[in-house]
């Protein structure tokens, strides 16, 4: 996994994005290396969740083009857990996908939750849950899209500590959030500069 | 790859089969209910019944059908899990086929075994039931594909269920034409028609849902 993560590379190369009939953004260029780390910062509606989508190659910019080196993993705020399933079913289905075993499943706070169906869990519970199958990917760049919804201030600690680590191994983190995100070494982009 | 479509095919199955809506049970039962009010409604003259369920037996079977249709795709686009798959380079084709697979694996084979009691119900003849079960056989795999193509086409709009109810139904006449007109014929003609329509919406269906599918995305 170590060469994977060493050999990761985001590069965007002048992104417009359009939603119906308004152009969110245009003339966006960023370029990552292993172990760095990219927040996208802007007001509600400005496009970051547009821009995690576009760099996640889910949805064709307006124009300009994304070149991306190394797997993807992608948190938002959809956990893509079965809602019926108890958390353990649900998280094993995504280990069999991803042929992973270890989600940091304690360091997380789900161990004791493996028996609780989904639907039951609370939004910040979904969060961790997600965390969990991103780390299981063990994908080389991380989008986080508004990482920190839900969670409560120890969580998001760890959030921020697990993105981290992930640098520090030679990953690079998207995060797309109007909260603070602390993170050491990592850049900012006001979207807000970017619109049209 | 294929240990990643083995597990999408157990999950699937698990869905379909057992799942919250009735999973399989749903449409076998309406399928038995409409084998069973039809003697009600034309009355009990055991030649009329024996002419005409063999056709009862199909457009039940493929009302059925319809039953499941809304939670074969629209689920899975709103908890993000084919934008997962996406990530994971798994195609919407390869996950369309194997929905198709579980789909029909969770209705066919069932209705097949329930047509059984239906012809009980209906009073048809042992060489009529063959027809029928060959005949469901050819043509439910066309009805599965079908489904999903019509599921992935109207997942996210308004009424989407109701809607692929309503577009099913036409796009199935040639199977229930060639299915039902089996009985009526004789001969291997007429099955081997539903088998070919059949082939057709297979070869067809993950390539047009996997496209509707990416679409949605936009």
């Amino acid at each position: 996994m170590q060469e994977h993560r060493s050999a990761a590379h985001l590069t965007a190369n002048d992104l417009a994005c359009r939603r119906g009939d308004r152009v969110l953004f245009a003339g966006l260029s960023l370029a990552l290396a292993p172990g760095e780390s990219l927040q996208v910062a802007g007001a509600n509606g400005i496009g970051k969740s547009s821009l995690i989508r576009i760099l996640a190659g889910l949805m064709r910019p307006f124009a300009g083009a994304v070149e991306r080196t190394g797997a993807v993993g992608l948190v938002d705020d959809r956990p893509a857990l079965d809602p019926h399933l108890p958390l353990g079913k649900a998280l094993a289905f995504w280990q069999r996908t991803d042929g992973a075993a270890d989600g940091k499943l304690v360091r997380l706070g789900l161990a004791d939750l493996l028996d609780v169906p989904v639907r039951y869990l609370s939004t910040g519970q979904k969060k961790r849950a997600a965390l969990a199958r991103l780390i299981g990917q063990a994908a080389p760049v991380w989008l986080l899209d508004e990482p920190l919804n839900g969670l409560d201030s120890q969580a998001a600690r760890l959030t921020e500590a697990l993105a981290a680590e992930h640098c520090a191994a030679g990953g690079i983190c998207v995060i797309a959030s109007h909260q603070s995100f602390t993170l050491p070494g990592m850049r900012q982009l006001a979207l807000a500069e970017f619109a049209a | 790859m294929s240990a990643r479509l083995g597990a999408l095919l157990r999950r699937d199955l698990a869905l379909l089969l057992f799942g919250r809506r009735g999973g399989t049970v749903l449409p076998v039962l309406f399928f038995l209910a409409v084998a069973m009010l039809f003697p009600f409604a034309v009355g009990p003259d055991a030649q009329l019944l024996a002419r005409t369920g063999g056709g009862v037996i199909w457009v039940a079977a493929l009302l059925a059908a319809i039953l499941p249709l809304d939670r074969l795709i629209e689920p899975d686009i709103e908890l993000g899990f084919f934008d997962q798959w996406a990530l994971r380079g798994i195609s919407e084709e390869w996950i369309v086929a194997v929905r198709v697979l579980a789909h029909w694996l969770s209705f066919g084979p069932p209705l097949m075994l329930a047509a059984l009691i239906a012809a009980a119900l209906l009073g048809l003849d042992a060489a009529t039931l063959r027809t029928v079960e060959i005949g469901l056989l050819a043509g439910t795999p066309g009805l599965a594909a079908l489904g999903v193509t019509v599921a992935a086409l109207t997942a996210g709009l308004r009424g989407g269920a109701a809607l692929a109810g309503l577009l099913v139904i036409p796009l199935a006449v040639p199977l229930l034409i060639f299915g039902a007109g089996s009985l009526a014929i004789g001969g291997t003609s007429g099955l081997a028609l539903t088998g070919a329509v059949s082939l057709v919406l297979l070869a067809i269906a993950p390539f047009a849902a996997g496209a509707a599918i990416r679409g949605a995305r936009q």
